[in-house]
């Protein structure tokens, strides 16, 4: 395939070239801004080369919003387009297509697993105890894919044609017959580049939470959001090697004539189907069971009472995540496989909602005679209980599998995941980025905004999804790009952009309260910026100084922090300092990821020479690493004194 | 990171009955073979992926060449053997790295190494006879699962090979301590899996689709 | 070169290693012979030959791979174990799923 350059660049779309000019100025902006203030020197030591787990965590939540921005603006083209019947806004089917298939794509891989693992590497290393991850440079690296591999995904807008298969990419849809162009080789080469990097992030994560835990934190001394990471890691090291095979087949059946899914040559689509889901299943649980953690987080902290049915929870988590593994079929159960198999798989979904039926009851249970307080990140916490279960009882409706052919392709279901990625993700993400903002940026979000934010959104978010359940029971569609006056959808259809709307409008808000905050709200004094309970709020400065604890905390209770507020201990009350070893910066990972990105951006167009260079550059970056002699530096015991006295003495002159 | 940390002995008593072998002996190194392991669970599932294709697509031969008129034997057995011998002197070079004896330790890696060369040569060897008797990647659904699993096997065999080269020069120019001892235990257990790939192979490839025709 | 700091075993041969050498060895011939010169029915075949499959790995996984030992050995078996569940999960899985749960021995 040699794609003229007409065709190479897309043309003639007034979106798209809205699109291709708000790059171009953007990235003239960025670099125009970093020259003249001369930071492009600080970016690269401070930032991309960084081992630190904290800015690796910054880095992929700040990443994951832009991406939410993206798949954001997608979803109100959208629902504009069907505001309405017989909507001229999009123009064509096609357009319409490939952005229900980017948002989808996009809101999953680009931003729900990615603003997690943000937040994981921000929080996870703290709560521990730990200076660092186990392994620092391969968290820079896993960033690193993410980063180009959502790249490459993201630039098909502009070259060469987005893809429109849909985010599940079914065969034979999404074979070269009926896919025609690069689009859909983009989708294949920027998930699998930006999958390495998330197996690389849970065996990390694994590695880290099993050998550096701080002395006396036994398993079942672990705060909750470090045991749903541990869990999730595992789902990861489990689920993802099977996104890896079945992108690599259906990347053989576009660019080398495979014949895995294809109609000919005895090939299956129904496998690309089976093998989706396989991962697809127990990726719904990597994106939802971190939210669960920081839920649990919040609701401590704010009802100010012990996690209630601590053991339940984690026997909870440990069972979805056996069971998450087990249910994959109900995403097509209308394939029409025997009554065996469609028996089996909806007797095991339906077994998922009893360990999160247990866990909503700890949460209400540790609310009961709680001191509750309304600060923001508790509201979502409690918006998020009646939203989910919203959520939660139309997918035991759904996984009735006789009733499933009713309900399966409709706005019902679109509705139904919305409500629980939404209400459970996306309020998850948002809940612990308000809650760690402190420990990220050393200040607080605005309050009053905060609420705002809360309320628009969460009204806006029901108004949007609420009525779908009732256009998917009167029999509409997904995935169509527009209806007539005669079907009576409008009305509906309507409100649910109205609610939309304010959910862009609240998202806004979001961001410009991070804004504002950084720029008029009082700075923390201390490492406790909520009265917390767990180990992360007992580092001697606000944002955590880059070696975390001057001395590592010895734990003796499943709520260590709260215990020392009790017993009067003071955690940073160091007598004796030692060094501090600490990993070096390295800039391997950045130009390695740079090097997949040149190959992917290749092979799409079927350009081998650099496919080939790619790979020759990432091989050559390994061997790189695998000579060079990486021992980290040390940081003195005398420096680690003058730093913390520094902050002692900074927060005294603050407080007097 | 915290490369030169040694353990306290004292603190971990992972091997009650004798000295903590060199490759545990830092922090760093225990860290890195720990995570490898998990990277061997991640492995393990995703050759099974390639597995369950190769089980469902197993008739799916649509009109091209049938396996069983191609699958030899006599030749996979060969590799069979040669690889289950490499796995094999691999376990000993561990075990001279073990009793310090780096010298040897090199010669079992290198004997290793022949026997990993021969094995993909075998293997290129099949691969072109059957593109010759017109079974490729792009004949029929079979085909393609077959390659695609025997082929992901052999890359990692090629890697495992790349990676043995890459460690035995860095034993040369550094000598065997924790770190190189660390890098080549590692590879070791690696070597050791697609050992295990293999035997999966022989029987859920071969021996199965010969059984069932 | 070396600084033996391991250099005090008891026993020099690799009893372990080749105990599990000649076993696989061993092993792989009974699977050859059940596949072809064996009268079994061909389900019972493919059950014997996948049990000797699993046999072999374990013993390589144990005798070779050393996977129990170190403070983590316990976990890491736990670890292998569960992506073997995981494994069986993918693979007989799709086969019985595919199959639209109809039995193997359908096409026999």
């Amino acid at each position: 395939m040699d794609p003229a350059w007409d065709e190479f660049i897309i043309t003639g779309e007034p979106f798209i070239l809205a699109g291709q000019i708000a790059i171009l100025v953007t990235t003239i902006g960025i670099i125009f801004i970093l020259t003249y203030f001369k930071k492009w020197k600080w970016l690269w030591n401070e930032w991309i080369t960084t081992p630190d787990h904290r800015k690796i965590g910054i880095m992929y939540i700040i990443a994951s919003l832009l991406m939410m921005i993206r798949a954001g603006v997608d979803a109100m083209m959208m629902r504009t387009q069907l505001a309405a019947p017989n909507m001229p806004f999009l123009g064509e089917a096609q357009h319409y297509n490939e952005i229900f298939t980017t948002h989808g794509t996009i809101m999953i891989i680009f931003v729900a697993t990615p603003f997690l693992i943000g937040l994981m590497n921000v929080a996870v290393p703290l709560q521990i105890g730990a200076r660092d991850v186990a392994f620092p440079f391969v968290n820079n690296l896993s960033f690193w894919t993410f980063f180009w591999g959502a790249m490459l995904f993201n630039i098909s807008f502009v070259i060469g044609g987005a893809p429109d298969a849909g985010w599940s990419a079914y065969m034979p849809l999404a074979s070269n017959d009926l896919s025609m162009g690069p689009g859909q080789n983009f989708y294949l080469l920027g998930l699998q580049i930006s999958g390495i990097g998330t197996l690389a992030t849970g065996i990390n994560l694994v590695t880290t939470i099993i050998k550096m835990r701080a002395k006396g934190m036994t398993l079942m001394r672990m705060p909750m959001f470090t045991w749903t990471t541990l869990i999730t890691s595992l789902i990861i090291i489990g689920s993802f090697p099977i996104l890896t095979v079945a992108l690599a087949m259906q990347t053989f059946d576009r660019l080398w004539d495979a014949a895995f899914f294809t109609l000919q040559d005895g090939g299956m689509p129904m496998m690309w189907v089976n093998l989706f889901w396989l991962w697809g299943h127990p990726e719904v649980y990597i994106v939802i069971l971190p939210a669960f953690g920081i839920f649990s987080e919040i609701i401590t902290t704010f009802a100010r009472k012990r996690l209630f049915g601590y053991t339940s929870m984690v026997f909870a988590i440990a069972a979805i995540s056996g069971l998450s593994f087990l249910v994959w079929v109900h995403h097509f159960f209308t394939m029409g496989a025997g009554p065996m198999v469609n028996s089996f798989f909806s007797i095991s979904t339906m077994a998922i909602a009893v360990p999160t039926g247990v866990k909503i009851f700890n949460w209400l249970a540790t609310l009961h005679r709680g001191r509750i307080r309304f600060n923001v990140p508790m509201v979502w916490a409690l918006g998020f209980i009646p939203n989910f279960t919203i959520g939660g009882v139309t997918g035991v409706m759904l996984a009735m599998a006789a009733a499933d052919y009713q309900y399966h392709n409709t706005y019902f279901l679109v509705s139904h995941f919305h409500y629980v990625l939404i209400a459970g993700t996306i309020f998850g993400c948002f809940a612990g980025t308000i809650y760690w903002w402190p420990k990220m940026f050393g200040v607080k979000l605005n309050e009053r905004l905060g609420h705002w934010v809360f309320w628009l959104f969460m009204i806006g978010f029901n108004v949007t999804f609420f009525p779908q359940y009732f256009l998917g029971l009167d029999g509409m569609p997904r995935r169509i790009y527009t209806y007539f006056p005669e079907d009576g959808w409008f009305s509906l259809n309507f409100l649910s952009t109205v609610g939309a709307y304010m959910m862009g409008f609240a998202f806004v808000l979001l961001v410009y309260n991070m804004y504002y905050s950084y720029r008029y709200e009082k700075r923390e004094t201390s490492g406790d910026a909520w009265g917390g309970r767990t180990l992360e709020w007992a580092t001697s400065s606000a944002i955590p100084p880059h070696y975390n604890f001057a001395q590592i905390p010895e734990v003796k209770d499943q709520d260590a922090f709260w215990q020392m507020k009790q017993e009067g201990v003071d955690p940073n009350g160091v007598e004796e300092y030692q060094d501090v070893h600490m990993p070096n910066h390295s800039g391997n990972p950045f130009v390695m990821c740079v090097f997949m990105f040149i190959g992917g951006f290749g092979l799409v167009f079927h350009w081998w020479t650099i496919g080939i260079i790619g790979a020759l550059g990432i091989f050559a970056c390994m061997i790189q690493r695998s000579f060079s002699r990486d021992d980290g530096h040390i940081v003195s015991a005398e420096e680690v004194r003058k730093e913390e006295a520094e902050i002692r003495e900074g927060q005294a002159n603050e407080n007097g | 990171m915290r490369m030169d940390n040694k353990i306290d002995p004292k603190e971990l008593e992972d091997f009650p009955d004798e000295e903590r072998p060199l490759e545990y002996q830092t922090e760093t190194g225990s860290l890195n073979i720990f995570g490898f392991w998990m990277f061997l669970g991640a492995e393990i599932v995703l050759f099974s992926a390639l597995f369950g294709t190769y089980f469902v697509l197993i008739f799916r031969t649509d009109s091209s060449v049938l396996p069983t008129e191609l699958f030899d034997m006599g030749l996979v057995l060969a590799m069979t053997f040669t690889l289950l011998t490499s796995s094999f002197t691999s376990g000993l070079a561990i075990n001279e790295m073990r009793l310090g004896n780096a010298r040897r330790m090199m010669i079992w890696i290198g004997i290793t190494l022949v026997l990993g060369l021969g094995f993909l040569g075998m293997e290129i060897y099949e691969f072109v006879e059957f593109a010759s008797e017109g079974a490729t990647l792009a004949t029929s659904a079979f085909w393609s699962a077959f390659f695609l699993l025997l082929g992901t096997h052999g890359v990692h065999v090629a890697m495992g090979v790349a990676w043995f080269i890459i460690i035995l020069i860095q034993i040369k120019m550094r000598g065997l301590n924790p770190v190189t001892a660390n890098k080549t235990f590692i590879a070791s257990l690696y070597w050791h899996f697609l050992d295990v790939i293999w035997i999966f192979i022989f029987t859920g490839v071969y021996l199965l689709r010969l059984v069932i025709a | 070169m070396s600084n033996g700091t391991a250099a005090t075993k008891k026993g020099h041969f690799p009893w372990k290693h080749v105990v599990g050498f000649i076993s696989s060895i061993v092993l792989t011939l009974v699977a050859l012979w059940i596949a072809f010169y064996s009268a079994f029915s061909v389900r019972t075949i493919i059950v014997l030959i996948f049990s000797l499959a699993f046999i072999q790995a374990a013993l390589q996984l144990l005798m070779f791979m050393h996977m129990a030992e170190s403070s983590n050995g316990r976990i890491q078996v736990g670890h292998i174990l569960f992506s073997a569940f995981v494994a069986i999960v993918v693979a007989l899985g799709s086969y019985w799923v595919m199959e639209f749960g109809i039995h193997l021995e359908h096409h026999m």
